[in-house]
């Protein structure tokens, strides 16, 4: 990897007259190779939510705002880029990143001098439950303005953009690549990692059962209808890392850096569709009947895939024992052991019940990451590989 | 000014007024009470809610925008029925008519930006409800008809995509439908979906499967043209608008807009 990153340093240098841009656009390139990109963003969460009470302060958040807009339109000067950006549907994406970025500004301003009110003593930016105005005219008249103002700006929208259009459907002709409506790049790029049946429909499905069923395993009283971290600093976490990161980030991932062949480009990179494909991806049985005792070289433990069934298991059962066996106990025995150190308390106040829900859900959100840290790391590419039922995970 | 007035209140006297609304000018608290309680539309709202509740840096609005959407999204979709016939001989070539002969037409870029920003404006309605922690009870119930309206935007958002019938929307949709292919055990692709067979016939094939359910086909063709429509035009519009009518009454009747208890 290093090998590359300093090809592509002495590519940019020789090939074009301006260095120094050149150089800091093939480092952003590839520093936007998913390992890169979602470990950076999600550590950018992390620092985020630990310095919230710093970078919310208007000011420093004015100097992000500037950094991000300077950077951003600077980046719109790329042929390569800006063909991203201006595509009509592709908009949409530059507002989600805008007005996404200033919400959780908003939300998390009023959290950090909430919780700072709160430690000395002070009422809520949200207090002052008998305070009560009419709603004529202090309500229906804000209304009255949000719905010019949107009305007008989607007019203008309408007015400088015009809807796409391309050719008229042909079923022969396949472009590439083929993505999905922007707000399913997401789930989209969950296929890389996933099965179809994982990706498509299983992970879909658990997001919106988790969603409904997060109020049930949520028990915690406090951060009710006011702003805050301090007092649900977990929920809020994970939530923000779901939302943010497998959501959005995935999204932009997407839109910016897939390209043909579902390959990787940078986004200041073109988009060349004669790239050879990412290389070959192993599974885990292969690692443990293969790789492994090819390694080690016992006299006993010949490397090869078993293909007879033993005792009463069947052939591709004794072949993904070792997958089960690590699923299995991610997914069932972790548990166990969690809710008896970590999750100690959590497990005291939700209950067996709600346990068992709560650990699904969050196995499952957890198990995209792990995956994709595998996939980075040792090109892994199934836990348990059943071809003969599509059964992969 | 006098002129104004009297011509304002020559009709505010009027007996055509006053069968309209049954109330003065909304001036003190009473008629202002009156102008929300004796208005189909706006009775949606409560008389009186707590100040807090509605500064705009609390509900950032997007409730309420995403509601707006929805209307405007009705009424530039209703026109565009009027121009669009969901054939595949005819709808592209309705589009492209569309686009060429309405001088200053803006109808179908209203709908589709107002379709993406509804997207967006309903993902930043749950991240404010969510920051506030306004789902916990007693509004647990509501907040997850919430989250089946957001399934639905986005639903409403896929299936319009395919109408206009050019290479963006067949392939996108063709991308996203090959998922039913794997549903579990009603996918013919899907786990399980091997062990449904009577006397060694499968009952899950290409032709039997949630993927064939849902495009009235095997592949993006006619069918899955006129499902999509029936289904962005008709079938999801209906749901929502029940729901959005459930969501409105719970939020009334779980205490209004939240804030600390």
């Amino acid at each position: 990897m290093i090998d590359t990153y300093w090809q592509l340093l002495a590519s940019a240098e020789g090939g074009h007259s301006d260095g120094l841009i050149d150089r800091l656009k093939s480092t952003i390139d590839y520093l936007c190779a998913p390992e890169y990109f979602v470990t950076l963003t999600t550590l950018l969460l992390i620092v985020a939510l630990l310095t919230y009470k710093i970078w919310t302060k208007p000011k420093v958040a004015g100097l992000i705002f500037a950094a991000f807009t300077f950077f951003y339109v600077a980046s719109m000067f790329d042929e390569d880029f800006f063909k991203i950006i201006k595509k009509p549907d592709n908009v949409p994406i530059t507002m989600m990143i805008y007005f996404t970025g200033f919400c959780t500004w908003l939300g998390f301003r009023q959290a950090a001098i909430n919780d700072d009110r709160m430690k000395r003593g002070e009422p809520l930016l949200e207090s002052g439950a008998d305070d009560k105005v009419l709603v004529w005219p202090d309500l229906v008249y804000t209304e009255l303005i949000a719905l010019v103002l949107c009305t007008a700006f989607l007019v203008v929208w309408a007015i400088v953009l015009k809807a796409p259009l391309e050719p008229p459907a042909n079923p022969t002709n396949i472009p590439n690549p083929s993505k999905a409506p922007w707000y399913f790049l997401g789930l989209q790029e969950l296929l890389v990692y996933f099965d179809p049946w994982i990706a498509g429909v299983l992970l879909p499905g658990l997001i919106i059962v988790g969603l409904i069923a997060l109020p049930y395993i949520d028990k915690n009283p406090r951060g009710n209808g006011y702003y805050t971290l301090r007092e649900r600093p977990f929920v809020i976490s994970v939530f923000m890392f779901g939302f943010v990161i497998m959501w959005c980030v995935l999204i932009v991932l997407g839109t910016f850096l897939r390209g043909p062949n579902w390959n990787l480009f940078g986004p200041f990179e073109t988009w060349d569709p004669h790239r050879p494909a990412a290389l070959l991806n192993i599974n885990v049985s292969d690692v443990f009947w293969v790789v492994l005792p090819e390694r080690l070289a016992l006299s006993w433990w010949k490397p090869g895939l078993p293909d007879q069934p033993f005792l009463f298991l069947p052939a591709y059962l004794v072949r993904e024992a070792p997958g089960l066996v690590l699923v299995g106990g991610y997914f069932f025995v972790l548990p166990v052991f969690l809710a008896q150190t970590v999750f100690r308390r959590i497990y005291r106040e939700i209950g067996f019940v709600r346990y068992c829900v709560f650990w699904l859900l969050l196995s499952w959100m957890f198990i995209v990451p792990i995956k994709m840290v595998l996939r980075w790391l040792f090109n892994m590419k199934y836990f348990v590989a059943i071809t003969e039922f599509f059964f992969n995970i | 000014m006098g002129l104004f007035n009297a011509v304002g209140n020559y009709f505010r006297d009027s007996q055509v007024w006053g069968s309209i609304f049954r109330h003065g000018v909304p001036r003190d608290r009473r008629t202002r009470a009156m102008a929300i309680l004796s208005n189909v539309f706006l009775h949606l709202h409560p008389v009186a809610v707590r100040k807090s509740g509605i500064r705009l840096s609390f509900t950032w609005c997007m409730g309420g925008l995403t509601f707006f959407l929805f209307i405007a999204e009705t009424i530039s979709g209703v026109l565009l029925m009027f121009y669009y016939r969901p054939v595949v001989e005819y709808a592209y070539t309705d589009i492209v008519g569309l686009r060429a002969h309405v001088t200053l037409g803006l109808l179908r870029e209203i709908h589709r930006w107002g379709a993406h920003a509804m997207v967006i404006a309903i993902w930043l309605h749950m991240l404010r409800v969510f920051l506030t922690g306004s789902y916990k009870p007693p509004r647990e119930f509501n907040w997850g008809v919430g989250v089946i309206l957001l399934t639905l935007t986005l639903l409403l958002s896929f299936t319009g995509y395919l109408l206009p019938w050019d290479q963006l929307a067949i392939w996108a949709i063709t991308v996203g439908s090959n998922m039913a292919r794997a549903t579990p055990f009603a996918g013919h692709e899907g786990p399980g979906a091997a062990l449904l067979q009577v006397g060694g016939v499968p009952l899950i094939h290409g032709g039997s499967d949630a993927r064939f359910l849902l495009l009235g086909g095997t592949v993006v063709g006619p069918g899955a043209l006129l499902r999509f429509y029936v289904l962005h035009c008709i079938f999801i519009p209906v749901v929502v608008s029940v729901l959005i009518a459930v969501h409105f009454w719970r939020v009334r009747k779980d205490g209004g807009i939240s804030g600390p208890l």
